[in-house]
C-alpha cells in the first residue's frame, strides 16, 4: 500500500489570494464593459486593480465563523436584559429619546448600506474591494438586524419605538439622514465609497458610536451598548476600507485628485450636517452625559480629522471646504437643533424637555461663549412657558434647505444672531440653502437636487394625506391629517416629555420594583 | 457643472409653482428665534402685499409678545438678503415676489426675549 501523503496546508497568504484574487475571472460572453458598465463614468481611472490592498485579508469562510460567535454573545445578552426587565436600570426614561432618533433615523441608514456596498461589490472589477464590499454589505444587514432587536425590548413599554419604518419614508425630520444616504446611494460606486466609507465612516463615525455607545453604557442600556461591541470589530475594518480606498483612487491617477477632493468637500459637509442631530443628543439627550458635543467635535472632528488631512495632503488633498465653517458651528448647531425640536414637538415622535437647573450648569461650563448669551435664556422662557401651560409650539411650516433638508436654522459663521440664507436660481426656479457649502454641492449638480422631497413642499402639495381625505372639507384641520398620515400616536408618541406617558410609567414601574 | 450619468439625465423640478395652492414665500424675522428658521406659506401672487402685514404676519408670530409692538412704519425689509421698500398696496407680483421668493424684516428695538434674539 503506497504510503499516503498528507496535503500542504495552505498559508495564510496564499489561502487569503485563492479566496479572493483566485475568485475572479475575465468575462469573455461579454466585453467587460458590458458587465461592468459603472467604473468608468465618474471619471476615475484605475489602471491596476490589484493595487488595492485588503488589510485584513479576511475571507468569507473566516467571516461567517467570526460573526456567528459575536451574535451568539450578543442575542445571549438581549434575551438576559429583556428577561430580567432590564429598562429598569436606564438612567432615566428621558434617555430612551435618543434611542427613539437611533432607531427612527439611523437604524434605516444601516440598511441602506447594505445595499449600498452590495452595489459597489458588483460594479468594481478588483477582487479585493469586492469582497471588501461585500463583507461590508452583510455586517449593514446584520447591523440593521441586531440593532432592531437590542431595541425593540424597550417597544413592549415605551412610545415612539413602533412604527420606525413606516416613518422613515415619511416624517419631516427623518428626510434628513434619508436624503444624506439617498444621495451617496444614487452616486457611481466610487462616490458612494468616498461618501460612506470615507468621509463618514473614516472621518465622522466615531463621532455617531460616540453618543450612542458610550451613552448607552453611561445610561445603564446594556441592550444597546452590547450592539456596540458586537458591531465595534466591524467598523474598524470599515474605516479601513475608507482610508484604502481614498489612497488607492489618489495613488492611480493624478487626475483622480480634483474628483475625489470635490466628493470630500461635499460628502464632508453632507455628514456635518447630519450630525447635528447627534450633537443634540450628547448636549440634551443623555441624563448622564458623556461628553459635550464641542468636546467631541474638537478630539474627533478638528484634531484627529485636521491630522488626517495633513496626512493626505502629499496626495494634493487638503482639508474639506466647509471645515472651518463647521468648527465655527461647534458653540451652536446642538442649541439650535434642540430649540428646534422642542418647539416642533408636536410634530415628532419622541420627547424633548427643559434640561433642569443642573444640565443647565452643565451646558454653561461647556459652552462659555455661547450658553448663557444665546441659549440659556431662550431655555429659562420655554421653561416659564411650560410651567404656566402654554408650552411654545411652533405651528409655522419653516423653510428647509434644498440640500440638507434642515429648517434654515443654523447662523451665519461668526454671527450667531443672524440666519444664514443662501439662494440659487436654476433654469427660472429659485432654490434656498442653509449654508455656502450646501449651495456649493446644488450648484454641482443642479439636475439631481431639484428632485428633493421636500416635506415641508410636500405637505403643501397634498401629498401627505391619506388616501380619500377631502382638504376642502369644512374644519378641515391640516396638521392632525398629516399626523394621521404619519400614523403618530398622538398624545402618546408626541409632545413634551414632562406629563408624558412614558414618564409616568417609568415612575411607576420603578417606584414599583423599588418598594413593597 | 452637470451631473454625470450613463445615461441622459433630466427630471422636472418637483416644487414648481402649478402644484401649489398659490405661490410659497418665504418669510423670517429678524432677531426672533423662537421661530426657529423662515416660514413658507402660500400666498397668491395678485394678494396686495398688505395682506402679508395683516394676516400672513399675526397668523405665524402672534403668539410673540414682540409682535403687538411693531411700529409697521419703521420695519425694514429684505427681499434675497437685499433692501427693499415694499408698496403695500400693490401685489406681491408687482413688489417682485414670485414663486419661492424669500423676504426678511427686522424690527428695530425688538430683538427677542431676554436679549437673547427668541
Amino acid at each position: 500500500m503506497d504510503t499516503r501523503l498528507e496535503k500542504k496546508k495552505l498559508s495564510l497568504r496564499e489561502r487569503y489570494h485563492l479566496m479572493t484574487r483566485g475568485l475572479g475571472w475575465e468575462p469573455t460572453y461579454q466585453p467587460a464593459d458590458k458587465v461592468f458598465p459603472f467604473t468608468t463614468y465618474e471619471g476615475i481611472k484605475i489602471h491596476d486593480w490589484d493595487k488595492f490592498e485588503d488589510p485584513f485579508r479576511l475571507t468569507m469562510d473566516a467571516y461567517w465563523k467570526y460573526q456567528g460567535e459575536k451574535e451568539k454573545k450578543l442575542y445571549a445578552v438581549i434575551d438576559a436584559f429583556a428577561q430580567n426587565n432590564g429598562f429598569l436600570n436606564i438612567s432615566d426614561a428621558r434617555y430612551l429619546n435618543a434611542i427613539k432618533i437611533f432607531i427612527q433615523g439611523v437604524t434605516p441608514l444601516e440598511y441602506y448600506a447594505h445595499r449600498g456596498f452590495a452595489f459597489a461589490g458588483r460594479h468594481f472589477r478588483g477582487e479585493g474591494l469586492r469582497v471588501a464590499c461585500q463583507m461590508q454589505s452583510l455586517d449593514e444587514l446584520r447591523h440593521t438586524q441586531t440593532e432592531i432587536h437590542a431595541i425593540s425590548p424597550y417597544n413592549r413599554f415605551f412610545n415612539g419605538f413602533h412604527h420606525p419604518r413606516h416613518w422613515f419614508d415619511r416624517m419631516w425630520y427623518l428626510s434628513v439622514p434619508k436624503s444624506f444616504f439617498e444621495d451617496a446611494n444614487t452616486g457611481g460606486p466610487f462616490e458612494f465609497l468616498t461618501a460612506i466609507s470615507f468621509s463618514f465612516e473614516y472621518v465622522l463615525t466615531n463621532l455617531l458610536f460616540l453618543p450612542f455607545m458610550s451613552g448607552a453604557a453611561y445610561n445603564g442600556d446594556l441592550s444597546t451598548v452590547t450592539f456596540g461591541f458586537s458591531a465595534q470589530s466591524d467598523e474598524s475594518r470599515h474605516m479601513t476600507l475608507g482610508i484604502e480606498c481614498i489612497k488607492f483612487m489618489l495613488e492611480q491617477d493624478e487626475a483622480n485628485v480634483p474628483i475625489v477632493q470635490h466628493w470630500i468637500d461635499k460628502w464632508f459637509w453632507r455628514g456635518y450636517r447630519v450630525l447635528t442631530l447627534v450633537g443634540m443628543m450628547m448636549d440634551y439627550m443623555l441624563p448622564k452625559r458623556v461628553m459635550s458635543w464641542r468636546e467631541a467635535w474638537e478630539i474627533y472632528g478638528e484634531q484627529n480629522g485636521g491630522a488626517l488631512f495633513n496626512d493626505l495632503a502629499r496626495y494634493g488633498i487638503r482639508e474639506p471646504a466647509g471645515f472651518r465653517d463647521a468648527i465655527d458651528g461647534k458653540d451652536h448647531i446642538s442649541h439650535q437643533a434642540w430649540l428646534t425640536f422642542y418647539t416642533y414637538n408636536p410634530l415628532a415622535a419622541f420627547h424633548t424637555w427643559v434640561p433642569t437647573d443642573a444640565e443647565l450648569d452643565w451646558l454653561s461650563a461647556k459652552y462659555p461663549e455661547s450658553f448663557d448669551k444665546y441659549y440659556r435664556p431662550r431655555l429659562l422662557y420655554l421653561r416659564e412657558q411650560e410651567k404656566a401651560g402654554k408650552p411654545v409650539a411652533n405651528k409655522n411650516l419653516p423653510l428647509l434647505c434644498n440640500v440638507c433638508q434642515i429648517p434654515m436654522f443654523f447662523t451665519e459663521p461668526g454671527n450667531p444672531r443672524m440666519i444664514c440664507y443662501r439662494e440659487s436660481v436654476y433654469e427660472g426656479e429659485r432654490y434656498h440653502f442653509c449654508s455656502d457649502h450646501c449651495k456649493a454641492i446644488f450648484d454641482h449638480e443642479p439636475e439631481k437636487y431639484v428632485q428633493s422631497w421636500l416635506p415641508v413642499q410636500q405637505i403643501l402639495q397634498g401629498n401627505c394625506f391619506k388616501p380619500g381625505t377631502d382638504p376642502t372639507a369644512p374644519g378641515f384641520d391640516p396638521v392632525a391629517a398629516v399626523l394621521d398620515y404619519y400614523e403618530l400616536n398622538v398624545g402618546r408618541d408626541n409632545f413634551w416629555y414632562e406629563g408624558s406617558e412614558d414618564q409616568r410609567n417609568f415612575a411607576a414601574w420603578r417606584a414599583a420594583a423599588q418598594n413593597n | 457643472m452637470a451631473v454625470k450619468a450613463v445615461k441622459p439625465y433630466r427630471f422636472p423640478p418637483r416644487d414648481t409653482v402649478e402644484k401649489f395652492p398659490a405661490p410659497l414665500l418665504f418669510i423670517g424675522w429678524e432677531d426672533h428665534f423662537m421661530f426657529v428658521a423662515p416660514i413658507c406659506v402660500p400666498v397668491p401672487s395678485e394678494a396686495p402685499f398688505q395682506v402679508v402685514i395683516d394676516k400672513v404676519l399675526p397668523e405665524a408670530y402672534g403668539q410673540h409678545p414682540d409682535f403687538a409692538r411693531i411700529e409697521w412704519d419703521k420695519v425694514e425689509w429684505f427681499r434675497s438678503g437685499e433692501p427693499f421698500r415694499p408698496d403695500p398696496a400693490k401685489s406681491l407680483k408687482e413688489n417682485g415676489l414670485g414663486h419661492k421668493s424669500v423676504i426678511r424684516f427686522r424690527t428695530p428695538g425688538l430683538e427677542g426675549i431676554g436679549g437673547a434674539y427668541f
